[in-house]
This record gives C-alpha cells, sequence and structure tokens, in this order.
C-alpha cells in the first residue's frame, strides 16, 4: 500500500510531455465521447439509466429549442428599429396565451413525473434483480481511502479490487467505517453512499467482461481523488476459479490486519485477503471493535493546521 | 499560552507561500486604499454618509460593493481550482496539495453563495424595494445598518481565516462526520461555523426588515396586486429566508455543540445521526436558491418590460408563479440525496415536487418571450442579460429536471454535471441578473449611466466564458467525473479541463472589463449625467425621483394608480401636457445616522474570532460590547432629524421643472 498523496516534483516535470500526448489524442477522445462513462453501460440497472436520461432529455428539448428559437426570433424581430414590426403598447394579457404557457409545462411535467414515478421503483437500488441465477453477496467497506470488498460466501475479501461474475447479479451491502463516501461504478449504473453505523443496499449486474473504474463520489478528505478501484467481470466459471484460488492464499483479514488497513493511506495498490473473520461487516457497522481484539482503529488524519 | 486559547504564531502560514503572499497583497491593498482615502479627505464623509447610514440606498449601495469585492475574493478560488485541475493529472500532482486544494472548494461555495450572491440581492433589493414602493425607507433604518455591517463581520472572518490559521476542508456544507471534532480537528469548520452564523443573525434581521416593509409601508394606493413584481420576489425571497435561515441557524448550533461541548448529534459514535444534518441543511440550502433566484427574476422582469416598452406580460400569473415557487420550494430537499436509499416511495415523491417547481418557472420563460412580444425591444445592456439569462437557463432547467428524476440523478449525482448545472442556474440566472441590475439601477444610484460598450464586452466574456468553463464539465460528468478532486488520474480529461480553465480566465477577463468599465464611465460621467432621473423610459417609481434619489426619496409620497405606478403618472402628463398639482409640501422626518451597526459588528467579530480559538474571556468581553451597544441604542434621544419645508419644496420645485422638459421631449419622440 502505497501513501502517495502529497507532491512528487519530479513527476511534475513529466506533465508537459504528458499534455502533448493528450492533444495528439483530441480527435480520437472527440469521437469517443460518446461512448465511456454512464453513456456506456455494461449492465442492465446502467443500461435502463442512460435510456431514461436519453428520453427525458429528449422530451425536454423538444420543448425547449422551440423556446430558445422564439426568444431569439421575437427580440430580433421585435427590435426598435423594425418598422414592419407591430407596437402593442398595452397588450399585457391572452387568456389563450395564459392558457398555453401554463399548458405546455403542465403537460411536459406529467409525462416526466410518471418517467420518475415508474423509473424509481423499478430502479430501486434495494430490488433484487430479475434473474434465473442466485445473486453473489459482497460487503462493501469505505475506509480512509479505499474500498474494502468482503465476499462473505467465498470466505475471502479484496482491497480496491472488486471482482465480479458478469451476466450474474450482485446484492451489496455497504457500510463505511470512517465519513461518508459513494460506492459508484459509472458503467454500471446506480451510486449509493456508503455512511457509517448504516448500512445500504445495492443490486447491479455487469453482463459484459473486462475491466471497469469505480470511484468514492462523495468528498472523503485529503486522500480522496486516490479512492479508485478497478472492476474485473470475469465469466462466470473463471470467477469461481479466481475466489477458489485465492481463499487460504495470502494474508487473513483479522481484527489486527483490518486496524492496520483502516490507517489513512491512498493510492492503495489492490490486494486480496485469503480469509476473513467471521461477522467482520457487522462489527464495522456497529462500530464495534473488531473480532480478534486489537487497539480500535487510529483515524490519524493529519491535523487540519499542520502543512507537510 | 492559555491566554489566546488555542491561537499561536504556528497559525500564520509562514512556510506556505500561497496563503502568505495572497494575505500580504490582500493587506497592502487594504492599507493603500485606506492611506490614499486619508489624503483626498474623504474619511468623515465615508463614516458619516455611508458607514454610519441608515439610508437603504446607501445600506444597499454597500451590499453591492461588498458583493463584488467578495466576488473577486470567490473567483480567485475559482481559478486556483480550475488551474489546479487543469494541471493536476495523471502523473502530475499540480501545485495545490489536498489540504490547501479542499480549503479553496470549500471557501469559493461558502463565499459565492452567502458573501457574493446573498449580499448583492439583498443589496439591490435595499436599493431599489423602498423606491418602488414609493416610500422613505424601508421599517427598521438602523436594524437595516446593523444587518449589512453582521454581514460584513462574517466576510471579515471567513477572509481572516486565509491568514490566521485555516479554513474549513470539508465542501461548503460541511457535512459530518467529516467535520466532526474526529476528522477535522483545526479550526477551518469552526471558522465556517462562526462567520456563518454571526452573517446569518444579519440575513434574518434584513428578512424581517423587508417583509415588515412590503407588508406595512407601501405608498398610498400601492395595493398588493399594484407591486412592482421585483418586489413581490422580494417579499417572496424574504419569507423564504425568515423560515429557512433558522433551520440554518440551529444545524450550524447542533453542529458547534458537537464540536465545542462533545454533544453527538452528528457523530458517528454516542447514538449520532449524520443523515440528520445533511435532511436539516438541505431544508434550509433548497429554498436558500430560491432566495437567490425569485429577485434575480424580478430584475428580469423589469427589464424585460421597460426596454420592451410594454407592461410584463402576464402579471398576475407571474406573481402567482413566484408564490408557488415560494411554497413548493421547501417539499423538495431530499432531491439533494436520493442516492441515500430512502425507497423508491420517498424518492419518487420528491423528485415529482422537485419537477412541479420548473412548471411556474417555465410560465416565467414564456411571460418574458410574450412581454418582448408586441414590443419595441431596446436592446440596451440589461436585455442582452435578459436574453442570454433565458437561452442559459433553459438549458440549466432541462439539467435540473434531469437531476430530479431519481433514477437519473443515481449516475450523475455529485458529479461534474451537478457542478455544472448548478453554476449554468446560478451564473445564467443570478449572475446575469446581478449584472443586468447593476447596469440598469447604477445611474439611479450614482446618476451617470455605464459605458454601453463596455459593458456588451463585459456581457459576452460572461456568456462565452460560462460556456466554455462548464460545458465540458457536463461532458466529464457523463464520463464518471466526480466533483472535489484535487487530482485527476485519467489524462483523457484533459483537454475538456483546458477549456475549461479558459473558459473561467474568459469570465475574468469580464470581471477586469467591469473595473475598467467603471472607472472609464466615472472618468467620463459629464456626458453620461442622467439629468431626467429616468434614463430607460422606465415605468416603476424609482424613475420618478432625482438620480440620485434625495435622501427622503419622495417630497410627497406618489399617490398609485393602476399597476405601473410611474408608468401611468407619465402617459397621463404627457397626454395632458402637464404635471399633477402641486401638493402641499410638508418638512420631512428622517431617522438619524448611527455607529451601532459598525460597532456591535466589531464587537461580534471580536466575539466569533474569540470562539474560533477558544479565547473565552474576549468571547465574552465581545459579548458584553455587542450588547452594551444595543443598550446605549435604545436609550438614545435623538431618533429622527427634520428636513426643514423649504428645503423640501426648493428640491421638489426643481424636480419638476426637469420632469416637465423630459415630457416634452418623451412626448415629441412619440
Amino acid at each position: 500500500m502505497n501513501a502517495t498523496v502529497g507532491h512528487d516534483d519530479r513527476l511534475r516535470a513529466r506533465l508537459g510531455r504528458h499534455a502533448t500526448r493528450c492533444y495528439l489524442a483530441v480527435a480520437a477522445f472527440l469521437l469517443a465521447s460518446c461512448n465511456r462513462g454512464i453513456l456506456d453501460p455494461i449492465g442492465p440497472v446502467a443500461a435502463q439509466e442512460k435510456q431514461l436520461l436519453i428520453n427525458s432529455t429528449a422530451i425536454m428539448l423538444a420543448i425547449i429549442i422551440p423556446t430558445m428559437v422564439a426568444t431569439i426570433g421575437v427580440a430580433w424581430w421585435y427590435r426598435r428599429g423594425n418598422a414592419k414590426a407591430t407596437y402593442r403598447p398595452d397588450w399585457e394579457y391572452s387568456g389563450a396565451i395564459e392558457m398555453v404557457v401554463w399548458g405546455i409545462p403542465v403537460l411536459t411535467i406529467m409525462l416526466l413525473g410518471g418517467i420518475a414515478w415508474i423509473g424509481s421503483h423499478n430502479l430501486e437500488p434495494s430490488k433484487p434483480l430479475p434473474s434465473d441465477k442466485p445473486p453473489l453477496n459482497v460487503e462493501v467497506v469505505s475506509l480512509d481511502w479505499k474500498w474494502l470488498f468482503i465476499y462473505p460466501d467465498q470466505g475471502i475479501a479484496t482491497v480496491n479490487q472488486l471482482v465480479v461474475p458478469a451476466g450474474t447479479p450482485v446484492s451489496y451491502r455497504l457500510t463505511s467505517a470512517t465519513v461518508w463516501n459513494v460506492f459508484w461504478v459509472p458503467q454500471m449504473g446506480t451510486m449509493i453512499y456508503t455512511m457509517p453505523r448504516m448500512t445500504t443496499r445495492l443490486n447491479l449486474q455487469a453482463d459484459r467482461q473486462g475491466s471497469f473504474n469505480g470511484l468514492s463520489g462523495h468528498f472523503s478528505g485529503d486522500g480522496f481523488p486516490g479512492m479508485q478501484f478497478q472492476v474485473q467481470s470475469l465469466p462466470p466459471d473463471q470467477f469461481a476459479m479466481w475466489a477458489q484460488g485465492s481463499r487460504g492464499n495470502g494474508p487473513a483479514l483479522d481484527g489486527r490486519s483490518y486496524a492496520q488497513l483502516s490507517k489513512p493511506s491512498s493510492y492503495v495498490k489492490p490486494m486480496t485477503y485469503g480469509a476473513v473473520a467471521p461477522g467482520l461487516f457487522e462489527a464495522i457497522v456497529a462500530n464495534r471493535v473488531p473480532p480478534n481484539p486489537v487497539p480500535p482503529p487510529q483515524h490519524n488524519r493529519p491535523v487540519n493546521g499542520s502543512k507537510p | 499560552m492559555t491566554l489566546f486559547g488555542r491561537l499561536t504564531w504556528g497559525a500564520i502560514p509562514f512556510h506556505d507561500p500561497i496563503p502568505l503572499i495572497t494575505s500580504m497583497v490582500m493587506l497592502l491593498a487594504i492599507a493603500a486604499i485606506a492611506v490614499w482615502v486619508w489624503r483626498k479627505g474623504w474619511w468623515p464623509y465615508l463614516w458619516n454618509e455611508y458607514i454610519m447610514s441608515t439610508d437603504h440606498k446607501r445600506i444597499g449601495i454597500m451590499y453591492i460593493v461588498l458583493g463584488l469585492l467578495m466576488l473577486v475574493r470567490g473567483f480567485a478560488d475559482a481559478i486556483m481550482m480550475r488551474a489546479q485541475q487543469s494541471l493536476a493529472i495523471g502523473a502530475s500532482q499540480g501545485y495545490l496539495p489536498p489540504e490547501h486544494y479542499n480549503q479553496i472548494f470549500s471557501a469559493h461555495g461558502t463565499i459565492m453563495i452567502f458573501f457574493v450572491a446573498m449580499p448583492l440581492v439583498i443589496g439591490f433589493m435595499n436599493f431599489v424595494v423602498p423606491l418602488q414602493l414609493g416610500v422613505r425607507d424601508v421599517a427598521f433604518p438602523t436594524m437595516n445598518n446593523v444587518s449589512f455591517w453582521l454581514t460584513a463581520s462574517g466576510a471579515l472572518l471567513i477572509n481572516l481565516s486565509l491568514f490566521i490559521g485555516e479554513f474549513a476542508r470539508t465542501g461548503w456544507l460541511a457535512f459530518p462526520p467529516l467535520s466532526e471534532t474526529e476528522f477535522s480537528p483545526g479550526v477551518g469548520v469552526d471558522y465556517y461555523l462562526v462567520a456563518l452564523q454571526i452573517s446569518g443573525v444579519g440575513t434574518v434581521l434584513t428578512a424581517v426588515n423587508f417583509v415588515t416593509t412590503i407588508l406595512k409601508i407601501r405608498a398610498p394606493g400601492m395595493s398588493y396586486l399594484r407591486m412592482p413584481v421585483f418586489c413581490w420576489t422580494s417579499l417572496a425571497a424574504n419569507l423564504l429566508i425568515l423560515a429557512a435561515f433558522p433551520v440554518l441557524t440551529v444545524s450550524l448550533a447542533l453542529l458547534m455543540l458537537d464540536r465545542y461541548l462533545g454533544f453527538h448529534f452528528f457523530t458517528n459514535d454516542g447514538g449520532g445521526n449524520s443523515m440528520l444534518y445533511m435532511n436539516l441543511i438541505w431544508v434550509w440550502g433548497h429554498p436558500e436558491v430560491y432566495i437567490l433566484i425569485l429577485p434575480a427574476f424580478g430584475i428580469y422582469s423589469e427589464v424585460a418590460a421597460t426596454f420592451s416598452g410594454k407592461p410584463l406580460f402576464g402579471y398576475r400569473s407571474m406573481v402567482f408563479a413566484t408564490l408557488a415557487i415560494c411554497i413548493i420550494s421547501f417539499c423538495v430537499w431530499l432531491h439533494h440525496f436520493f442516492t441515500m436509499g430512502a425507497g423508491a416511495d420517498v424518492n419518487a415523491v420528491f423528485g415529482i415536487a422537485s419537477m412541479i417547481i420548473g412548471i411556474p418557472t417555465g410560465v416565467k420563460i414564456y411571460n418574458w418571450l410574450f412581454t418582448m412580444y408586441g414590443g419595441r425591444v431596446r436592446f440596451n445592456v440589461p436585455m442582452y442579460y435578459l436574453i442570454g439569462f433565458m437561452l442559459t437557463f433553459v438549458i440549466g432547467g432541462l439539467t435540473g429536471v434531469l437531476l430530479a428524476i431519481p433514477p437519473v440523478d443515481f449516475v450523475v449525482h455529485n458529479t461534474l454535471f451537478l457542478v455544472a448545472h448548478f453554476h449554468q442556474v446560478i451564473i445564467g440566472g443570478v449572475v446575469f441578473a446581478i449584472m443586468a441590475g447593476y447596469t440598469y439601477w447604477f445611474p439611479k444610484a450614482f446618476g451617470f449611466t455605464l459605458d454601453e460598450r463596455l459593458g456588451k464586452a463585459v456581457f459576452w466574456c460572461w456568456f462565452i466564458g460560462f460556456h466554455l468553463a462548464f460545458m465540458p464539465l457536463y461532458v466529464l460528468g457523463f464520463w464518471g467525473g466526480t466533483r472535489r478532486l484535487q487530482h485527476i488520474s485519467d489524462p483523457t480529461w484533459a483537454p475538456w479541463l483546458h477549456v475549461a480553465f479558459l473558459g473561467a480566465a474568459i469570465i475574468g477577463l469580464g470581471i477586469v472589463l467591469t473595473v475598467v468599465q467603471l472607472l472609464y464611465s466615472i472618468r467620463t460621467r459629464d456626458q453620461r449625467r442622467d439629468v431626467t432621473g429616468d434614463p430607460w423610459d422606465g415605468r416603476t417609481l424609482e424613475w420618478l425621483t432625482l438620480s440620485p434619489p434625495p435622501h427622503y426619496n419622495f417630497a410627497v409620497l406618489p399617490d398609485v394608480h393602476g399597476e405601473e405606478a410611474y408608468w401611468t403618472r407619465k402617459q397621463t402628463a404627457i397626454k395632458q401636457d402637464q404635471l399633477i398639482a402641486e401638493p402641499d409640501y410638508q418638512p420631512i422626518e428622517m431617522p438619524v445616522n448611527t455607529p451601532t451597526g459598525v460597532i456591535v459588528a466589531f464587537f461580534a467579530s471580536l466575539c466569533g474570532f474569540a470562539i474560533i480559538w477558544h479565547i473565552w474571556w474576549l468571547a465574552i468581553l465581545g459579548l458584553i460590547g455587542a450588547f452594551a451597544i444595543f443598550v446605549w441604542y435604545a436609550w438614545r434621544d435623538d431618533h429622527e432629524h427634520i428636513i426643514p419645508v423649504d428645503e423640501v419644496r426648493a428640491n421638489a420645485r426643481e424636480r419638476r421643472r426637469i420632469r416637465m422638459e423630459h415630457l416634452h421631449t418623451l412626448s415629441q419622440s412619440t
């Protein structure tokens, strides 16, 4: 685990070369820009959310574009210098127009309100996804500043690396061992808060195989930008092999190693624990000392006044 | 060192060049201005006519000056953030370490909302509302002065944090548990809390003042449905302040109890619950944006009617829409945290409630459109801002409704998409209105107009700069870009961030040009005098009086007939080719000026500073000092001074002569 928050002057010098490379690829980015993040869904939740985003935008644009054109058109036609425009200095009311200007937004919002109602219920994060496969359970803990993923049924845990079987629903229970964060894999869809002493629930599925980015979407302190993780979406058989291979391999996540892990650090490299103390997630939620008692985790954040 | 609580020499950033240099430059600038004013011999004038003033116009001007100064500070934060995000990409860490960057974005948000937008909006209310109502002052003139100075005291403390200690590193709403002592042991959050508590008192007093003024003190014949729309939107905004700001005070007070006395309202242990703070702060926070945007809508309504040469289309609709927004804005706070997992029913209800606000807002857009329809539109600077606003705001409304659909919010919440959205409605809505109002009412305040050409240049800087700065953030939001990042891992974001920086720089140019415009207009003021008091062919009562108006505004309170008080009067006078018969002038009683406000704020600042640094003896001293001033003021002997009838009559006759000439010119031109 590397704590790399801070300056690195050597690296700063590379910026120039870096930027050049970036600009060379500008055209490529522009082309690729509609094919990333939430616009490039890899699972059913994200796909529906993208569709909702596009539909609602289209509905509103149908109203907004004519309004914008009319704004410019009316302002220009009725400019003072235009002799052809009729000046109606006392015209200030028309029942018919009033009806239309209230009617258009009311109808639009009724339509969008219906979309919001149905969408909220269909895509409620705690609702299990329809599937013929049983969901995989994953427990998520946000720490300062990395993610701990516990696989209770497999008895393993990972840091900053979420491995999921493709095409299988995953049921997440989430909490925080520190301040608030947001668990988010943009291409999988819905994000949700992780909050200390509370659990939230989230159901997602990745249909596509590959490697995707995950991050924290809620500011949580100095190491926040380094709070990223990798999502590996593997074919189910490879996932099973990975889980089996990880079990018993590598260090165990018990009270002592958890205390070590929960010390503040950022930009942490992915790692795997081959065993997990049972009930660890519940102990974290309850803010109890984890099993295998060790001194409680310390929040060794730098004192606010002190500058490095 | 207990004499000075937690304050030590270590609090001064000697080892940190950026805050140290900024502090030095700021201190030198303040000292230079103070010396310059002293050498010019202007201190007595400033002290008597502004600092101690109970005149709503002078207080309004002071609010606007405070807001514009803080805009420069807030913008400096913005450009530093844009620079950091343009540099700290991939392998580079940029030039700001996290503990500094996090202070900057927290200060940027806090300053822009509380010490830029609020003072500017309240400044316009102060200057305009009594004039539009056709009265001589607000209900409580001394309290008005106290309100201003308490706001200034909050601004002072926020800026003090730059060179004594540090500011909060928690974001502009200081969410616990991050803002609790466990995670933020320094004084940053305390600066935030104390500064907002002090300025919050000022804001609530302002609301008491304006609700009372608008409900109780209006010119004869000025019934509710004859009030200009700006007065209506000010009333709605002040009602919102009265209802919402006490919630802010309580939320911050509970957090202070946690931090100072070890309570457990929002802590992780001891039964605290940080979700409670999230709810409380947004119960204030959402109405807050309507506190800003409603008066902005009022400014646009005045501008639309005046420069289209037509009454506002659908006045009653506009009033109804304003009050609807006022009420619904209290029923939507949960849309700020759909991702908390409250459940489908709760999310859907708050989502739909949020969208419903779009209805009256949409109606307003159409009403401004139909105000221009059939008009004779003059493209002066305020009109540029109106049209720029209408084009920008509908897109901001679109992205706002997207954020109100819970399942869409699930993928854009807290991202740069959100950042782009609220800047779109706040810059495109509030800032454009402020710039329009500044240009529109400047001649009323100072007796000469601002340069049009430079004004249009400023508009284009804001308009183009805004779009360059924030459209890329929508894209990055779609890419999964979250907000408040001190470092960007993905190098492919670079071009968009560089465009955003360029946009911010263009806005910066606009701010520079605003200063240039002001200086140039002052220099050429003799060619741009507003001798008529009615430079835009206005429709509301502020254009009836002189520019600048006398302290008492109107020699005789105007008698109001019809919806557009001054327009009706002007048309009648043109038709009859004469003014109404000269009334019987009376001596006028006006409140005396008083140093109460500035002295109370001095003690409040001392007390606040002492609380931040745990210097308890000084805190008690400051509190006693502030209270003693109130008591001293309550026992005063002189309440008012009398303006003799001769002076009133002489001024009024001069005014009548000018108006008569003005009417002749107008009747010839039509």
